[in-house]
């Protein structure tokens, strides 16, 4: 039911990739998005998939899953291919009906968006595979703190996330007894009409927020009991140190960046 | 030395709710009424009283997330009103609530365990260090990588205890640690605060509504309508049975059979408060 729900996607494992510090992956991964959204050269993409080719194998992450990140957007491929198809043309007409004309052009742009797309959440996916969710929260709350200095809530925003991060079981758990507890009740919660289903939420939704606020409270009742005073003067037990490694695996993506920026410029 | 916990002449009540017309209604009843409790050091107390009585309240006073109205609260000597002070009593005495699920905040068994420490700003390799022995302490080291949602009740309840004990206090207050357990969880719990006491020789405070569980301690506390109504070791406050249910509270099973006995006129003692205790004076019974 329910509970089956994983949260993000986190992939255990040992290799290079998922060693790495994940401060330089989120970089990397930056890098990544935006060399590929700025290249118009089909050499971006053949180097970018080079690039996500080659860590993928490296972090040994089945392909299988690959399909996974790639399925829900289906759609949205299908859609982007056949805009761009219809509506991206030239004068190499290669078929025609009434308004509709298919070019060269069209089918080249279309199938450079769609590339451009897998590649794109093939490439981040490998991030949230790779880090487990609370090294990618200490990584952002770590990227983020020169932002202290403009009084950006960095740390708070940190705190929020892992706390999110905690409770989402515990708030399904919760949903699914409401849930049980209103269907013992007689309460219909997957037949009848749109209307009527949303409207069978508000049993679910209504309980559901009360307990999450008495949660909030206790646990925050719970934090200043253990001396929780904001992230001043606040150590950490896991420290993130960059070792060197890290530099040589951030070296490598930048190389690979830079010859796409060249190829770009060059060709 | 000073007793660990001292509270003189303690007054509480909460705020009166804001009524429909946006004014206060009028002041609640104290919950509080003038309590006046020492708790010795390395001791191990168990507070009774059935609900309302003002026994988590009471436990809220001990470290300075409730402040007395009138009276003081000293923890170690040092006035829970005194601001300047305040992290040095939440560090010197912890505080375990009753719903695991509630009190626990990261995602990993050792990171919940190392979040007090993180904190008070210990050094890392000293957080390491007290996380691992925290864990061991209360046998939940195995699980140190473990999600908190993968545990049972139990589990969950001693890896929120070994987040209290990373901070090294002096005393531990439960608030009814058991309350959402299954029996065995119960056990766990029990035993590891126990262990706790003996081993460590940090004072407990534990507030519960199991008999059998105050039966253990050393000192039994029954607070009523906000104030202490029988204060002494377990078998004399658990003898006194018709008080007892008077105040709405029960007694251990054996010492309710040993006082029906006395009742049909056996000659048994009243303050059997123990399962062997109570098989021992049977069977003396029996021979006679």
């Amino acid at each position: 039911m329910l509970t089956d729900i994983t949260i993000g996607q986190y992939f255990p494992g040992t290799s290079v990739i998922h060693r790495m510090d994940p401060r330089f992956k989120i970089l990397s991964t930056l890098l990544f998005i935006i060399t590929l959204f700025a290249g118009n050269s089909v050499w971006t993409l053949v180097i970018g998939g080079i690039f996500v080719c080659l860590m993928l194998a490296l972090s040994r992450i089945p392909f299988g899953l690959i399909w996974k990140s790639i399925k829900p957007i289906l759609p949205i491929l299908v859609f982007t291919g056949i805009l761009n198809l219809v509506f991206v043309g030239d004068d190499n007409v290669l078929w025609e009906w009434k308004f509709l004309k298919i070019t060269m052009g069209g089918v080249h742009t279309s199938i450079f968006m769609i590339v451009r797309i897998v590649l794109l959440i093939v490439g981040s996916s490998l991030l949230t595979y790779t880090t487990s969710p609370i090294l990618l929260t200490d990584a952002i709350e770590s990227l983020m703190n020169p932002l202290k200095k403009v009084k950006f809530p960095v740390h708070e925003m940190a705190m929020m996330m892992s706390i999110a991060l905690r409770f989402i079981p515990t708030l399904i758990e919760e949903t699914d007894k409401i849930m049980s507890a209103q269907k013992a009740r007689g309460a219909t919660l997957d037949s009848g009409k749109m209307m009527d289903r949303i409207k069978a939420l508000i049993p679910i939704l209504v309980p559901l927020f009360v307990s999450a606020f008495r949660r909030a409270e206790e646990l925050a009742t719970a934090m200043e009991c253990r001396c929780y005073r904001g992230g001043e003067g606040r150590t950490r037990l896991r420290q993130l140190r960059a070792e060197a490694r890290d530099y040589v695996g951030f070296i490598i993506s930048m190389l690979f960046m830079a010859a796409s920026v060249a190829v770009n410029i060059l060709l | 030395m000073s007793d660990m916990i001292e509270a003189k002449h303690l007054v509480f009540r909460y705020p009166a709710e804001i009524g429909e017309d946006g004014k206060p209604a009028a002041q609640n009843e104290p919950i509080l009424k003038d309590v006046s409790l020492s708790i010795e050091r390395g001791s191990f107390t168990a507070i009774l009283g059935h609900n309302g009585s003002g026994k988590s309240t009471f436990a809220k006073h001990i470290n300075a997330i409730l402040l007395p109205e009138e009276g003081t609260v000293l923890v170690d000597g040092m006035d829970t009103r005194d601001e300047s002070k305040l992290f040095d009593i939440r560090q010197k005495a912890g505080m375990v609530f009753q719903n695991p699920d509630n009190q626990i905040v990261a995602t990993i068994v050792e990171e919940d365990v190392a979040f007090a420490p993180e904190n008070l700003g210990v050094e890392p390799q000293e957080i390491r260090r007290r996380v691992d022995e925290a864990l061991h302490t209360v046998g939940m080291y195995e699980y140190r990588n473990h999600a908190p949602s993968q545990l049972s009740g139990g589990q969950k309840q001693r890896v929120a205890i070994a987040g209290v004990i990373a901070m090294q206090p002096d005393c531990i207050v439960l608030d009814e640690p058991t309350a959402m357990l299954d029996p065995q969880g119960r056990e766990e719990v029990i035993e590891t605060i126990h262990r706790l006491n003996r081993e460590q020789g940090i004072t407990i405070v534990l507030i519960t509504h199991y008999m059998e569980e105050a039966a253990q301690a050393d000192r039994v506390v029954v607070i009523d309508g906000g104030k202490v109504v029988l204060d002494d070791v377990p078998a004399k406050v658990f003898s006194q049975v018709d008080r007892m249910k008077a105040l709405g509270l029960d007694v251990p099973q054996v010492t309710e059979l040993a006082w029906e006995l006395r009742q049909a006129g056996y000659d048994i003692s009243p303050e059997i408060i123990t399962e062997d205790a109570c098989l021992a004076a049977l069977e003396r019974l029996l021979q006679m």
